[in-house]
C-alpha cells in the first residue's frame, strides 16, 4: 500500500512543480490551447505501439506522452507488442472492431484495411505545410488515394552493417557499392572465414529488406504498373543467381533466422556482415563489456549496393501511426499524432532513437544526431533512397499481403537452399502474387 | 405428480406445461444450458469457420461467397500438401513415440523405489512448462551457432571447431528437431496417465499370474495391456488430437520456416489467414483439418465401442 504521508506529498508535489515548470510542460499547454485539434471531454487513449529497440527512444517517447496527457488532460495508455505481433493484432482489431484506439505499425499495415483507419489528412497537411513537406515514400505509406489514412512517423533504415578490420583482411577499404564488388567482398570475407549472412527465414523486417533489395536491384518486381504479377522473368532469375551466389558465402543457418538472429550472431562476433538498422551498433555502444565496446568500435555502415538497376533500390521499414474508426475519440488521436511530430517534440525523440529513426519530414534533416557521429551518417538518407513496398505497383493491401505471407523471401530461400530450381521457385511466388493480384 | 397437477388446474395443460415437469423430459431440461454452451462456443464457430472457407473474406472487410474454391486452390498448392503430409508425420512418428516412451516410463514409475511422489512429480515437468517457454528453450538448443548438441559433438571430437549443424535451417533436420520438442512435451502425459491406469490393475491378479508360472513379459501381455487398453484409447486419442492441431511449439521454434517445411495446417492456416489477412483461404486450410481429426475420433469411438465395459459390464 502506498502510505502518503507530508514528505513524499512535499516531493510529488515538487516533481509536479518541476514538469510544469520545465519548457515543454508550458509550450505543450500553450500548443494544446492553440492546436485546431480539441480533444473530446474526458477522452482516454489505449495507444499501441511496436516494442522498442533502442531503450532511450523508448524513454523520450514516453516522456512525451506524458506531457500530452499533461496539457490535454487525455489519459493516455501504452501497450507495446513485438513487431511480428503488431500486424497480426491490428487486423484483429480492425475486424472485431475493438482494441485499442491507435496502433503505431510498421509497414503497410494499415493498408490491409483502409475502410477501418481515421482520415488523418488535415493532420498530415499541416504537418507537412509546417515542416518543409514529407518525403515521398512517407505520402505512399501515409496515403490511399488522396486520402490519408496514416501519419507515417518515422522510417527505420536498415543498411549493411561490417567489420571494418574484417573487411580490411579481406582486402577492400570500403563495401563495394555494386552488386558484383559486393559478391567479391562476401567471396573474400569466406575465404577468411569471416562470414556474411542476410537473412532467408521468418524476418519480416530484415528479411524482406533483403529479398526484395535482391529483385528490385536486378531490375525485377512482383507486379508493374497495372498490378500484373511479372515475377516470372529473366530479371527475376538473374537475382536469383546473383542471391545463390551469395548464399554460397553464408555464414550457415540464414534461412532459419528471425529478424534477431543476425544482432546476436553480430554482436556475438560470429559475424562480420550483415544489414540491419542501427540497432546493433547502439546495443554495442551502449554495452559496458569491453568486446561489445570493441565491436562498436570496429564496425561501420554503408549503403545497399547498386545493381544492374542503375539506383538504390532499398526498402526500408516504415513506422506508420493510425488511428482506428471504431475510436470514440478521433480528435484526441489526431492530436496526439500532431503533437508527436511538431519540432519541439520530435528533435529531442529522434535524437534519443540514436539513428534508429529516420525523419519522414524534409525539416528534420538538421537533427544534431545526422552528424553527431560519422556512423549514423548514411541513415540519415533511408527514408529518401527507400523505395515502397510494392515497387512498380500500386502500395495496397496486395502489397502488403504479399510482404506478410514471405512470398520472395520464400522465393529466394526455395532456391538457395536447393529445395525448387529457378523456375519452380518463381512459379511458386508467381501463382501465389496471381491469387493475392487476382 | 401427474395426477396432482392435473386435478389442481381445471383445464387440460398445454403440451408445453406438461412437458415441463414430464420425467422423461426432465433430462433433457438439465442439458439445456451445456447444450446452449456447446452451440454458442462450438458449434457456431465451427459453422461460421467452413461458412469462411467457402468466402474470399479478407481482414477488415466481408467477402462473397466463391463455393470451394479456396480448396481447389488449396489442392493445387504445394506448401498445403506439404504442410498436410508434414502434420500426418509429425502426429504419427511423434504420438508413436510418445506413446512407447510414455508406456515405459509409466512401468517403470509404477515400481516401488526410494522418493517416488517426488520423481513423479518431476517427470511432469515438461508437460507444466508453458509451451512457449519450452520452445523458446528449444530455439536455442537447436540454434545453429548455438545449439549446446552441436557444442557436445565439437567437445567429444565428432565435429570440428568450425563444423556447425544447420537444425532449424535444413528443412529435414528441421522437421526432425520439431518433432522432438513435441514427444519431449508430450511424453509426461501419456506417461502420468498411463501410470494412474497401471494402478487400478489389482495386485491379486499378477499374484495369480505369477502362481500359474507367467514371465514379465507374459504378465504385461495378458494382464497389464488388456487392463489398460481402454485408457490407452483415451490417451492417445488426447494425444494425437493435441499433435495434430499443434501450434505453439512450431511457432515459437520456426514460424513454419525454413521455406515452409515445418509448417502444420494449423501454423499455415495463421499464416495465410491471418497474417496474409486471407481469411477465407485460412478458414478452408482450417477446415480441411476435420476430417482428419474426425477420422481419429472415430477409430478410437469404434475401437471403444467394442469393450464391454462400455456398456456398463465387466471385461471377460
Amino acid at each position: 500500500m502506498t502510505n502518503f504521508n507530508r514528505r513524499s506529498l512535499i516531493k510529488g508535489g515538487a516533481a509536479l512543480g518541476a514538469l510544469t515548470a520545465s519548457g515543454l510542460g508550458e509550450w505543450a499547454k500553450a500548443w494544446a490551447q492553440a492546436a485546431p485539434w480539441k480533444p473530446e471531454p474526458g477522452a482516454a487513449l489505449n495507444v499501441m505501439r511496436w516494442r522498442r529497440f533502442v531503450v532511450a527512444e523508448d524513454e523520450a517517447f514516453n516522456k512525451l506522452v506524458a506531457a500530452f496527457t499533461q496539457a490535454t488532460g487525455v489519459r493516455v495508455s501504452m501497450t507495446s507488442e513485438s513487431f511480428d505481433d503488431m500486424q497480426p493484432k491490428a487486423s484483429v482489431a480492425a475486424n472485431t472492431g475493438t482494441g485499442p484506439d491507435i496502433f503505431w505499425g510498421l509497414y503497410s499495415t494499415p493498408h490491409l484495411f483502409p475502410q477501418r483507419c481515421v482520415d488523418v489528412s488535415d493532420v498530415a497537411d499541416y504537418l507537412g505545410k509546417k515542416y518543409g513537406g514529407w518525403v515521398s515514400v512517407a505520402e505512399a505509406y501515409g496515403k490511399l488515394g488522396n486520402k490519408w489514412i496514416a501519419i507515417p512517423v518515422a522510417i527505420n533504415g536498415g543498411y549493411i552493417n561490417y567489420r571494418i578490420s574484417h573487411i580490411k583482411a579481406a582486402g577492400f577499404n570500403e563495401v563495394p557499392q555494386t552488386t558484383a564488388g559486393f559478391l567479391e567482398l562476401c567471396k573474400a570475407l569466406k575465404a577468411r572465414n569471416t562470414l556474411a549472412g542476410f537473412p532467408l527465414g521468418r524476418a519480416s523486417g530484415d528479411g524482406n529488406a533483403y529479398a526484395y533489395w535482391l529483385l528490385w536491384s536486378h531490375n525485377a518486381a512482383q507486379v508493374d504498373e497495372n498490378s500484373k504479377v511479372i515475377i516470372r522473368s529473366a530479371e527475376t532469375e538473374a537475382a536469383l543467381n546473383y542471391a545463390k551466389a551469395l548464399y554460397d558465402t553464408f555464414i550457415q543457418g540464414t534461412v532459419a533466422w528471425n529478424d534477431a538472429s543476425n544482432n546476436r550472431l553480430f554482436l556475438s562476433g560470429e559475424l562480420s556482415l550483415t544489414a540491419n538498422g542501427i540497432s546493433i551498433y547502439a546495443a554495442a555502444n551502449a554495452s559496458n563489456d569491453a568486446k561489445q565496446k570493441e565491436i562498436a568500435a570496429d564496425m561501420d555502415h554503408a549503403f545497399w549496393p547498386i545493381g544492374p538497376a542503375g539506383k538504390p533500390t532499398e526498402i526500408q521499414l516504415c513506422f506508420p501511426m493510425f488511428a482506428m474508426t471504431y475510436t470514440k475519440f478521433p480528435n484526441a488521436s489526431k492530436a496526439f499524432m500532431a503533437f508527436l511530430l511538431e519540432a519541439e517534440n520530435f528533435n529531442p525523440w529522434l535524437e534519443a532513437a540514436a539513428g534508429y529513426l529516420t525523419h519522414t519530414l524534409n525539416a528534420f534533416d538538421n537533427n544534431p544526431i545526422w552528424t553527431k557521429d560519422p556512423k549514423n551518417a548514411v541513415f540519415r538518407d533511408a527514408a529518401k533512397r527507400s523505395l515502397v513496398a510494392g515497387h512498380r505497383g500500386k502500395l495496397d493491401e496486395r502489397a502488403a499481403t504479399a510482404m506478410a505471407d514471405f512470398i520472395v523471401i520464400d522465393m529466394f530461400a526455395n532456391y538457395c537452399t536447393g529445395r525448387e530450381t529457378a523456375a519452380g521457385a518463381m512459379q511458386l511466388a508467381e501463382r501465389q502474387l496471381q491469387r493475392i493480384y487476382r | 405428480m401427474m395426477a396432482s397437477a392435473s386435478i389442481v388446474t381445471p383445464s387440460e395443460p398445454g403440451l408445453f406445461e406438461r412437458l415441463k415437469v414430464n420425467r422423461n423430459w426432465l433430462g433433457f431440461w438439465f442439458m439445456v444450458p451445456a447444450m446452449i454452451f456447446l452451440l454458442f462456443f462450438l458449434a457456431w464457430p465451427l459453422l461460421l469457420g467452413m461458412w469462411m472457407s467457402m468466402t474470399d473474406m479478407r481482414i477488415g472487410r466481408g467477402g462473397s461467397f466463391v463455393g470451394f474454391e479456396n480448396y481447389q486452390f488449396l489442392l493445387d498448392d504445394r506448401d498445403f500438401l506439404r504442410a498436410t503430409a508434414f502434420t500426418l508425420t509429425y502426429t504419427a512418428v511423434a504420438s508413436v513415440f510418445k506413446f512407447a516412451i510414455g508406456l515405459y516410463l509409466a512401468i517403470l514409475l509404477n515400481n516401488n523405489m526410494p522418493f517416488k511422489a517426488f520423481i513423479r512429480a518431476i517427470v511432469l515437468i515438461p508437460f507444466i512448462v508453458p509451451t512457449v517457454l519450452s520452445a523458446v528453450a528449444f530455439w536455442w538448443i537447436f540454434d545453429t551457432q548455438f545449439s549446446i548438441f552441436t557444442w557436445l559433438l565439437q567437445q567429444w571430437g565428432f565435429l570440428g571447431k568450425d563444423q556447425f549443424i544447420n537444425w532449424l535451417g535444413d528443412p529435414f533436420l528441421a522437421q526432425c528437431s520439431v518433432i522432438f520438442a513435441n514427444i519431449w512435451r508430450g511424453i509426461p502425459f501419456i506417461a502420468i496417465t498411463l501410470l494412474a491406469g497401471l494402478q487400478t490393475v489389482s495386485p491379486s491378479l499378477y499374484e495369480a499370474a505369477t502362481l500359474d508360472g507367467a514371465t514379465g513379459w507374459q504378465r504385461f501381455r495378458f494382464v497389464t495391456y488388456p487392463l489398460l487398453t481402454p485408457i490407452i484409447a483415451v490417451v492417445m486419442t488426447f494425444s494425437v488430437l493435441f499433435t495434430f492441431t499443434d501450434f505453439q511449439l512450431i511457432w515459437a521454434m520456426t514460424r513454419g520456416g525454413p521455406v515452409n517445411a515445418t509448417h502444420l495446417m494449423a501454423t499455415l492456416s495463421y499464416q495465410r489467414g491471418i497474417l496474409g489477412g486471407r481469411l477465407g483461404e485460412g478458414a478452408a486450410i482450417a477446415t480441411a483439418m476435420v476430417p482428419f481429426l474426425l477420422a481419429a475420433i472415430m477409430i478410437s469411438w469404434f475401437g471403444l465401442q467394442r469393450r464391454k465395459w462400455q456398456q456398463g459390464e465387466n471385461n471377460d
